[in-house]
């Protein structure tokens, strides 16, 4: 094997600048691959630590039926206080799970006593909250308290309504808000922070203390609309779901059916499309390199067989078989693209190191979240990167090399 | 014992509507370690002759017997392994691989077609080398080699296997008088050294009589008699 690969290398060399301008097309794909994939991998981690650890968590349970009018924060169909007991029991010993918090979800009157707007609430344990979603606190603005995210009798708002309302911390608002049965309760609240505005569902809520949602719905008993779930490593979140599905299936409601319903931040968030959409595009570039890879390594050894029948009919005449004939073009593609693999590795994971010195700001969404990249790859699709570019190098100089070996000795000495 | 016997050997080619016979019925033997010449103008079959020698083209009609072994019923595979081990082929072209060393040149047929290991093929190579006299330019490239200096390395790559047979499709022809008469006393000298057999193609009559016997072809058919063979020397 190692015979033909020499051999190979030095055929390679004969026609230096075409290997090299060959290798050069393969190399800036591989180059363009890793880079990409780098980046769009960050992009995707950055976009999807922001929305499971600041609003959505990894996973939630809710009543089932909740979720598809989840927009109307409807009240009555909250987890009755027995159900919930069972699923925090279930929680509690449930394999995988680092922390969860239930959530009241609720739509209220903000008033400023000049100004009255709608806003969406969710009434949290703060320090449950914290453990669920960790990144919620880097989103407060001017908090009150470095300890706690908020205290019994304050009240976190989305930064697009204190903007608007001129609300800052420590001013008093009045919050009015319908409970299931239609009667009307207001509560005077303290302004704790405010809390930065997030792409996605949840991105623009505001917080306050479980116990004052309890109040202000006038709960005889407290009814959790949701509880986020924090797990405790993100690469088995299917397995955890999956799980903790199979331990709330045997829970049922006075119908029957089941009582609650498990979704991943998947399915709770739109932004699970531009995921996918980011992972077609990794995947298009990587079609756009094995075009690249195939054309360019089929072209050069089409062009070399062509350019050397004589030779070929010389080998095949001293008694070379037609294998080895075939083993000697193959070996010239799996060089080229071996080459280019290796050296368009290195220099996309240099580009990518620097990138990560550097950092890599991008703006997003609508209010132009700035998100700073590491960009980083795993070794793992550096290497699937250069297996694709050796078995695309391989299957492109196939054909040539079929052809080289079935050359008729005669026929291919007699060519000029 | 005859090396090479050709049995009412014909081929002929298929050109568009046109068949064109290039041997026609040709009945020849060639016993073994004869300097042997085919003779005739360019077209005439010489080549052809060659070809079906060397089991790189099959006949039409009759039967090609190489040591002993008939070699029209050999496929690709066979046909390669036969001329690998029992065969040496030169060129007129010289047809050395350019991006071998005049040392690796010799070297292909033990490396790539017969896999020997290193400390076998070195002796072997040096050994042809110095026969050719060509130790001192080992390390060269055939583009640094003078046209007679690449007959010789091709002459010792044919003869570097120890085949049985050499066979050399007009060596001489791309060569200058001088420097042709050269290439034919080595094949010759090669002949007495290795007790290989020479079988080599030429219209050139200044070499033709160095063959100690000739085969004359004309329009694919044996001239001189008969068994078509002039016996020249003393085989």
């Amino acid at each position: 094997m190692f015979k033909v690969l020499r051999l190979a290398i030095k055929n390679l060399l004969r026609y230096k600048r075409r290997t090299l301008l060959t290798g050069l097309l393969i190399v800036v794909g591989v180059v363009a691959v890793i880079v990409f994939s780098g980046l769009s991998g960050s992009f995707k981690q950055a976009i999807v630590g922001q929305i499971t650890d600041s609003v959505l968590s990894h996973l939630q349970v809710h009543r089932k039926g909740y979720l598809a009018s989840i927009d109307n924060l409807p009240l009555d169909r909250m987890m009755p206080p027995k159900a919930f007991e069972k699923l925090e029991t279930i929680l509690s010993g449930a394999e995988g799970i680092a922390a969860y918090s239930p959530r009241i979800k609720f739509g209220a009157m903000l008033s400023n006593y000049t100004q009255t707007t709608n806003v969406r609430l969710n009434g949290i344990d703060p320090a449950k909250e914290q453990k669920t979603v960790p990144l919620l606190a880097s989103r407060v603005k001017d908090a009150a308290h470095d300890d706690v995210l908020l205290k019994p009798g304050e009240v976190l708002l989305p930064e697009i309504l204190a903007k608007g309302m001129d609300l800052k911390t420590g001013d008093t608002v009045v919050l009015v808000a319908n409970n299931k049965e239609g009667s009307v309760n207001g509560m005077t609240f303290k302004v704790a922070g405010i809390v930065e505005s997030l792409m996605g569902p949840g991105g623009r809520d505001g917080y306050l203390h479980i116990d004052d949602s309890v109040a202000l719905l006038r709960m005889e008993t407290p009814e959790i609309s949701e509880v986020a779930i924090r797990v405790k490593n993100f690469g088995n979140l299917k397995t955890v779901a999956g799980k903790l599905n199979d331990l709330v299936a045997p829970l049922t409601n006075k119908q029957g059916g089941p009582m609650f319903e498990v979704h991943t931040w998947e399915q709770l968030t739109p932004f699970y499309n531009i995921i996918r959409m980011i992972d077609v595009m990794t995947l298009g570039i990587r079609i756009i390199l094995i075009a690249v890879v195939l054309i360019s390594v089929l072209n050069v050894m089409m062009m070399s067989v062509y350019e050397r029948v004589r030779e070929i009919g010389t080998l095949a005449a001293m008694g070379t078989r037609p294998g080895r004939i075939m083993a000697l073009f193959v070996a010239e593609g799996i060089c080229l693209g071996l080459a280019g693999a290796i050296i368009g590795s290195l220099i996309g994971a240099g580009i990518l190191w620097i990138m990560n010195l550097t950092g890599v700001d991008v703006a997003f969404g609508s209010n132009n979240q700035i998100f700073t990249l590491s960009p980083t790859i795993a070794p793992a699709e550096v290497a699937l990167t250069c297996i694709i570019v050796l078995g695309v190098s391989i299957l492109a100089s196939l054909q040539p090399a079929a052809k080289a070996a079935g050359l008729e000795p005669v026929e291919a000495l007699r060519h000029v | 014992m005859n090396l090479v016997e050709f049995k009412n050997v014909s081929r002929s080619y298929q050109m568009g509507s046109v068949t064109v016979a290039a041997l026609q019925d040709v009945t020849l033997s060639i016993p073994k370690g004869a300097f042997t010449a085919l003779v005739g103008p360019s077209g005439s079959g010489k080549t052809t002759a060659l070809n079906l020698i060397g089991c790189l083209d099959k006949p039409s009609q009759g039967e090609v017997l190489v040591a002993g072994q008939s070699t029209g019923g050999m496929n690709r595979k066979q046909g390669a392994d036969f001329r690998g081990e029992k065969l040496g082929f030169v060129f007129q072209d010289f047809n050395l691989l350019p991006v071998l060393t005049v040392f690796e040149n010799i070297e292909y047929p033990l490396l790539m077609i017969r896999d020997m290991p290193k400390n076998l093929r070195r002796p072997l190579v040096e050994k042809v080398l110095a026969a050719v006299s060509m130790e001192n330019q080992a390390d060269k490239y055939p583009a640094q080699l003078s046209g007679g200096q690449k007959q010789r390395v091709a002459i010792a790559r044919a003869l570097v296997g120890n085949p049985l047979l050499v066979l050399a499709d007009e060596p001489t022809a791309n060569l200058d008088g001088a420097t042709a008469k050269t290439v034919v006393e080595l094949m010759k000298q090669m002949r007495d050294e290795f007790g290989t057999t020479f079988v080599f193609s030429t219209h050139d009559p200044r070499i033709m009589d160095q063959a100690e016997l000739t085969f004359h072809i004309l329009d694919g058919r044996l001239m001189d008699g008969p068994a078509g063979a002039k016996e020249v020397d003393h085989v």
